[in-house]
């Protein structure tokens, strides 16, 4: 084997740089962005608290304080120091309600990325594998399941379903489906011609094979940001329902149903509408922000050198 | 493992055909191209046989044709001694397993995200009842054949370089025992101290396992070193074919000339005067009446823009497809 | 005084994993009407080089160099954007994939009019007619009704012909071709080869011809610059390279070539090019080189002079033999030491 060249001595020296491993590279790429990690960091704290709810949630959510209606915050003028957040019109402790909220709000979130992800990388993988008249009639179903506005299509389907928070993740799930499938099928396309799927065909792989061993796993990063970017707009979606009438029922502490609770006390009870929006805001916003860092860490196009 | 080298022949093609229909719009007849045609050769244990030609001489798709990625439009494919065309699933299957493929990128032939091992595994574990400890074990085994070491087994593809892919990828084609070995500009992509490394691999693989490569390449100083017997594509149709002392002591076809002469040589003091080409490959959606060949040629005459020649020059064993040659012409 | 004089040339890339040094010392004069041919394998840092000439490098990229000077105009210390307005006019650039270095938008005839009207000033009318003479030049058929094609009409021989009139219409002083051959077919390299050698002693411009392919360089250089691992390892004239290499990489590299071959088995240098992560010290080459010794190892070696090749060892070759080499017993790679 003289093809081979001699090893280096373990030579005195500047230790040579090791090579980065997978996730050593991922995580540079992913901490370069700042808003990122910011956003990671949010989120890892809604999911302890989520997780730890009755731990730390002062009251029940249900638990009502007949005789402290609408309490405004702690700081403020005649508030009752015990609900910091203050409570709402049937005296309930708003922080306790938005903590156990998160609970949903992330229920939501992996529910409906989990319905729609699944689906969508069944139905892009048969399109994009198998094309022909399959992948017509998957993608025509789709391009009509975009054609309505999102929020409209998951209020018809919950008004065919019913309401109820179960259905609604279903409503959003389905609305969602079409961009995972389209995904799907641009990242299989792509993949399907390269050397290396032709390589698995001469070795004799068979389709399943190809498409879920082989093919899948390369295609798996636009997805992977898809999903943390639609995690956030299913929490939206959701709320939105929620607040229309149509999600999750009161007395769920569900944060766009808080909301909706709250309508009429916008003008007099100022907390009881800002809390569950910013609530909303943030964990939105955390979702996108590490979405983002995701798509640079992951998306080879935007790779630099 | 060592069988005796008697250079029977393992493959025969008979005037193999490859074409593909390309729409052209609703209410316009489909195009076809003829990729490849008329394409017959012989491979050899133990030999290589070169394909040489530019870019759309048909030579890809002969690859993929011979490896039974795609099905012949015309013509037979006999793998030791069985029919291929023609077959059911599952006796496809089987000869599948004894022609096996290497590809020219060294960076897109291996998935990315496989270790190393489940790389070579693969096939075993597809085609075989192997136990996994004997899959590994196989597959250690072949890694040091290519000349990598044991703790490659467990990395992925992007921790290596070019060379190093392609001598896991030559590793991989030879997991199932293959008899045939069709490979795809396999150097071509790699650098030239990185190229003779592999090149060496490929002499001593063939000589132990007694494979028979389909070797194509663009590069005729590659083939020049490793072919037995070559044969030149030009648009879809072999134009020359003839051992390899041969097509290079005595080139004939117009084109094989032009080729050879165009390749630069490494002595700066043999800077000679090249036979021009003049003009472009012709698009092979429409190939030139009669010989192919004809609009570039420096030897065109009568009955080259109205006939095709045919490969068999008649009265003699020279397969060479060009009126000139026939005519004693040239 | 030389066209291009580039003394002691170092390019830093900032990486994840710590700085990267490309190109390493690197020294360089063109004169007018000569052909310089850098040469190396990839890694070698020879696009880079030039890259870092013209201000092409991203922001991750810093240069250095002792003195780099262009038809007497002083480039050090200037922007990459100042540095590319004094020389854009008279130093230009042709790439390896004529495809993707046209724009598919518009027409060929467009994007060479660009240029003119940038550098020239001409009208619209001058441009055209401009245009046409040079796609004749470059001997394009039937030049005035290709000048309205898109780049995806026309083949990619065509396209880098196009690139050449491109790099062509402003009479440059220097013409820097990177790998300009690599994506064609042999036939159409050979045409693109002749037409480069012939335009340039037409015009007497200087010629800095980067590539892989020895064929190439034997058939086409004046001069030849071989590097490895970012280091200038040898430079000659192009017949004694090819007859008494002095650096053992060029006399491996050489001897590689299937088409030097004596037997069946080629003479291969073991191992690969050091990346970032495997840098040897001493000589960059020593773990692959076949004369290497301890002193290899331990001493960066030094550049010999004119003689030598200027080659970058410690024991340079003369025709085949190692000078001041003591002996196969102290090299460190005995199997190698034929």
């Amino acid at each position: 084997m003289t093809d081979i060249a001699r090893p280096q001595a373990p030579a005195a020296g500047p230790k040579p740089v090791e090579r980065p491993g997978r996730f050593q590279e991922f995580w540079r790429y992913f901490s370069e962005n700042r808003g990122a990690v910011a956003g990671l960091v949010v989120f890892v704290f809604l999911v302890a608290i989520a997780l730890a709810a009755p731990l730390v949630a002062p009251f029940h959510p249900d638990e009502q304080f007949r005789d402290r209606l609408l309490s405004p915050p702690a700081w403020t003028e005649g508030a009752d120091s015990r609900f910091l957040l203050g409570t709402d019109a049937v005296g309930r402790d708003i922080l306790s309600r938005l903590i156990f909220g998160a609970r949903f709000s992330l229920f939501i979130g992996v529910v409906v990325v989990t319905i729609s992800l699944v689906g969508g990388i069944v139905l892009g993988l048969v399109a994009g594998f198998f094309r022909g008249w399959v992948d017509t009639v998957i993608m025509r179903v789709m391009d009509v399941l975009l054609a309505f506005p999102s929020l409209l299509l998951a209020l018809v389907l919950v008004a065919i379903l019913g309401p109820g928070l179960m259905n609604a993740m279903i409503a959003i799930a389905l609305v969602a489906q079409p961009h995972y499938v389209r995904l799907t099928r641009a990242a299989v396309m792509s993949e399907r011609g390269r050397d290396y799927v032709t390589s698995a065909r001469v070795a004799g792989a068979g389709k399943l094979r190809l498409m879920f061993i082989t093919i899948l796993p390369n295609c798996m990063a636009p997805l992977i940001v898809q999903a943390a970017l639609s995690f956030s707009n299913a929490i939206l979606d959701a709320a939105a329902l929620g607040f229309l009438g149509m999600g999750a029922q009161p007395p769920t502490p569900e944060w766009g149903t808080m909301l909706a609770e709250a309508r009429e006390f916008i003008l007099r009870a100022w907390w009881v509408v800002t809390f569950p929006g910013l609530a909303i805001l943030i964990t939105v916003l955390a979702i996108n922000l590490m979405g983002d860092g995701l798509r640079d860490a992951l998306d080879p196009k935007l790779k630099r050198s | 493992m060592n069988a005796p080298l008697d250079h029977h022949v393992v493959l025969r093609a008979e005037g193999l055909a490859r074409h593909y229909e390309l729409r052209r719009g609703p209410f316009a007849a489909p195009a076809v191209v003829r990729a490849l045609a008329e394409a017959s050769f012989e491979l050899k244990q133990g030999r290589t046989l070169a394909v040489v030609g530019e870019s759309g001489c048909g030579k890809s798709t002969l690859a993929r044709v011979v490896t039974m990625i795609e099905p012949p439009t015309a013509g037979r494919l006999v793998v030791e001694d069985r029919e291929v065309t023609g077959r059911n699933a599952e006796d496809a299957r089987i000869l599948r397993r004894s022609v096996q493929i290497v590809f020219q990128d060294p960076y897109g032939s291996l998935n990315p995200r496989q270790k190393i091992g489940t790389i070579l595994e693969e096939p075993l574990a597809i085609n075989t009842d192997l136990s996994a400890a004997d899959r590994r074990a196989k597959a250690q085994a072949m890694l040091a054949k290519v000349g990598l070491r044991p703790e490659h087994y467990e990395r992925y593809p992007h921790m290596f370089s070019g060379g190093q892919r392609q001598r896991i990828a030559i590793a991989r084609a030879l997991m199932l025992d293959p008899k045939i070995l069709v490979l795809d500009e396999p150097v071509s992509a790699l650098d030239v101290s990185i190229q003779a490394q592999v090149l060496n691999l490929l002499t001593d693989l063939q000589q132990e396992f007694g494979l028979a490569y389909l070797f194509i390449s663009h590069d005729l100083s590659v083939v020049r070193h490793i072919a037995d017997e070559v044969m030149v594509m030009y648009l879809g149709r072999p134009v020359e074919v003839a051992p390899k002392e041969e097509i290079f002591a005595s080139t004939r076809h117009p084109y094989t000339r032009a080729l050879l002469s165009a390749t630069p040589s490494t002595d700066p003091a043999a800077r000679k005067e090249r036979i021009r080409l003049t003009g472009e490959l012709p698009s092979p959606l429409r190939p030139p009446s009669g010989c192919a060949f004809h609009p570039r040629c420096p030897y065109v005459y009568e009955p080259c823009p109205v006939d095709r020649p045919e490969l068999k020059v008649p009265g003699s064993d020279l397969l060479v497809a060009c009126h000139a040659v026939r005519d004693g012409r040239i | 005084m030389p066209l291009l004089d580039i003394q002691n040339l170092t390019v830093d890339f900032k990486t994840a994993s710590g700085a990267f040094r490309a190109v390493d010392n690197v020294s360089l004069t063109v004169d007018a009407g000569e052909v310089v041919s850098i040469v190396g394998e990839s890694g070698s840092g020879k696009s880079v080089s030039m890259l870092a000439l013209m201000g092409l490098l991203p922001w991750t990229a810093t240069v250095t160099a002792e003195r780099m000077a262009f038809d007497g105009n002083d480039l050090t210390g200037l922007s990459a954007r100042q540095r590319r307005r004094i020389v854009g006019k008279d130093m230009a650039m042709i790439f390896q994939e004529p495809m993707s270095s046209l724009n598919p938008c518009f027409t060929v005839g467009f994007q060479i009019g660009e240029s003119l009207k940038v550098h020239l000033g001409l009208d619209r009318a001058a441009r055209r007619k401009r245009t046409i003479e040079l796609l004749e030049l470059v001997g394009i058929p039937s030049p005035a009704d290709r000048v309205d094609s898109f780049p995806h009409q026309l083949s990619g021989g065509m396209n880098q012909r196009v690139m050449i009139a491109m790099a062509l219409s402003c009479n440059p002083k220097l013409l820097i071709a990177d790998e300009p051959t690599t994506a064609l077919d042999v036939t159409i390299q050979a045409q693109i080869l002749d037409l480069l050698v012939r335009i340039q002693k037409e015009t007497g411009m200087g010629l800095v011809l980067i590539t892989h392919d020895m064929g190439v360089v034997a058939e086409t250089a004046d001069r030849v610059s071989v590097q490895y691992a970012g280091q200038k390892v040898e430079e000659q004239p192009v017949a004694g390279l090819f007859d008494d290499p002095h650096h053992p990489y060029t006399a491996a590299l050489l001897s590689a070539l299937p088409e030097r071959a004596t037997s069946r088995r080629l003479p291969s240098i073991p191992g690969v090019v050091p990346g970032q992560f495997d840098r040897p010290t001493g000589c960059l080459f020593s773990p692959r080189c076949r004369f290497a010794t301890d002193r290899c190892v331990e001493k960066v070696p030094p550049r010999q002079g004119a003689l030598a090749g200027l080659a970058l060892c410690h024991y340079p070759l003369t025709h085949g033999k190692p000078v001041g080499h003591p002996g196969p017993q102290a090299t460190l790679n005995e199997r190698l030491f034929v």
